[in-house]
């Protein structure tokens, strides 16, 4: 089974069995304006729910992305080393930034789903 | 936090609503910080055809009458007795400790000076000029006139459809003309590293002057991002970060700005601290450093040599023309040397980089 989810700070996690793909949102990207940066966690490390996995540099400034949940790298994307701009043109494909072990999938029921996300950031205009 | 509801805004504000501009706070003003093209797209476009940007948020200033040139050599140390009428140069602002209160440009006219200065700091510069004017010499703070930046290479061509013969205009010049039956002044100037222009016009008229140059085929609305990333790759000071009251302009590199004949008689604040760094040097410098990798060191990174920190950059990002990170900052002059290696602090990680001559990119000024 695949499910989306969302967290308030942007990032989108894909579940796929035991594992989690996490990247940043189209609207993220928006806000970011050109990605010239990504730097990624090491394979292997541990995350932690709301702490630091990733950072985001744009022409102007960094951000940080943050862990959905807890668990454990278990693959970055090679191809937003080679071409940052791939988080502006394909967020939630191509632009994944890395995949993680998931620790607890009952963490998962906290996020929001598609529909709870697209009403938050209607009501961030 | 400000409260929006108190920010200024420019003649321009509702054109650049209308252009999709992304609006932000900039030294007390609601200004467009990128349009939907984005930072990288302006930029890049303003070196290669043309950019139009608002600057009527800096202060327009106009010292009138005959001690105006006597009253202003006693508060920068920029030789404006040596400035010919016509002509335009850069100083600065100085306290008594040689520290920088503001960056500005200096016009000569007739009988007065046209200053331009920095929107944070108009406020408190218009009353630190007032309060040292003798009687007979005139402020008037011109409240009414926009200033629209056009620059990149063919800033010119574009202009001379509008203005002929504007691009004869010898660079670090000023003069009137007539655009579109508007009377402006302008100067051939800027702050990206690129020829180019910045035209003062009356208020109520910079949007049919702006709506014109706009449908010129090579002219792109231009942010307030990629004007920060062009002056950065052009190796310019921005105020408050690269140079403020703690800073000479000794320490910043400025030295050229200072005329032999200022700097043997003094006569402005921080004469004494100024004469006796250049004659002994500083203890720190204002210096370009390139990153070594991809990744960007910010304002603030901390720069180390052999583990001992030895200055922190003022000013970085990732430079569009340049393709690259690049950046600025003050380091102890032992670290000073071009191609001195020297460890960025970023996130906790040492990147490696160098002490390396500015601009990052040619400057392509008129000659």
């Amino acid at each position: 089974m695949t499910a989306t989810k969302f967290t308030n700070d942007h990032e989108w996690i894909r579940i796929e069995g035991d594992t989690a793909t996490v990247g940043i949102t189209d609207y993220a990207q928006q806000q970011l304006g050109d990605v010239v940066f990504v730097e990624l966690p090491d394979v292997g490390k541990t995350l932690e729910r709301g702490k630091d996995a990733a950072v985001v540099e744009s022409v102007k400034a960094a951000s940080e992305v943050y862990a959905p949940i807890d668990g454990t790298v278990t693959e970055v994307n090679p191809a937003l080393t080679d071409d940052p701009a791939t988080v502006n043109t394909d967020p939630h494909e191509g632009g994944w930034f890395f995949k993680m072990k998931v620790a607890d999938p009952t963490q998962l029921d906290a996020l929001l789903d598609e529909t709870q996300y697209k009403n938050m950031i209607a009501e961030l205009h | 936090m400000t409260d929006p509801n108190a920010l200024k805004h420019t003649p321009l504000d509702a054109l650049h609503r209308e252009l999709g501009g992304k609006m932000v706070e900039f030294g007390g003003y609601s200004m467009p910080v990128q349009y939907p093209a984005g930072i990288l797209t302006e930029h890049l476009h303003t070196r290669k055809a043309a950019g139009l940007f608002d600057v009527s948020h800096m202060g327009q200033v106009r010292l009138v009458g005959d001690g105006a040139i006597a009253a202003i050599e006693k508060l920068v140390p920029g030789d404006v007795q040596a400035l010919a009428v016509g002509k335009v140069r850069y100083s600065m602002l100085t306290n008594h400790k040689g520290g920088i209160i503001d960056d500005l440009m200096i016009a000569r006219r007739e009988g007065e000076l046209g200053l331009v200065v920095n929107a944070g700091t108009k406020d408190n510069d218009i009353a630190h000029i007032a309060a040292h004017l003798p009687a007979g010499v005139e402020l008037i703070h011109e409240t009414e006139r926009a200033l629209l930046a056009l620059q990149g290479p063919a800033a010119a061509a574009v202009l001379a459809r509008h203005i002929p013969g504007i691009d004869t205009l010898g660079f670090m010049s000023e003069t009137t003309a007539t655009i579109a039956g508007v009377p402006i002044s302008l100067t051939r100037s800027g702050y990206t590293g690129e020829d180019g222009y910045e035209l003062s016009i009356p208020a109520n008229k910079a949007e049919q002057i702006a709506r014109l140059l706009l449908a010129e085929s090579e002219v792109m609305a231009i942010g307030l991002g990629a004007r920060d990333s062009l002056r950065l790759e052009a190796g310019l000071c921005l105020y408050g970060h690269d140079i403020d009251e703690t800073t000479t302009p000794i320490e910043a590199d400025l030295k050229w700005t200072i005329s032999k004949r200022r700097r043997t008689e003094g006569g402005f604040p921080g004469d004494a601290v100024i004469r006796k760094q250049l004659a002994e040097g500083t203890h720190r410098l204002r210096v370009g450093i390139l990153p070594g990798g991809r990744a960007p060191a910010r304002e603030g990174t901390e720069i180390q040599v052999m583990g001992k920190t030895v200055g922190r950059i003022t000013s970085g990002g990732f430079g569009p023309s340049a393709d690259r990170p690049v950046a600025m900052g003050y380091v102890d002059c032992a670290a000073a040397a071009l191609d001195t290696p020297v460890d960025l602090i970023v996130r906790g990680k040492i990147l490696p980089a160098g002490i390396v001559a500015m601009p990052f990119v040619p400057h392509r000024y008129f000659k």
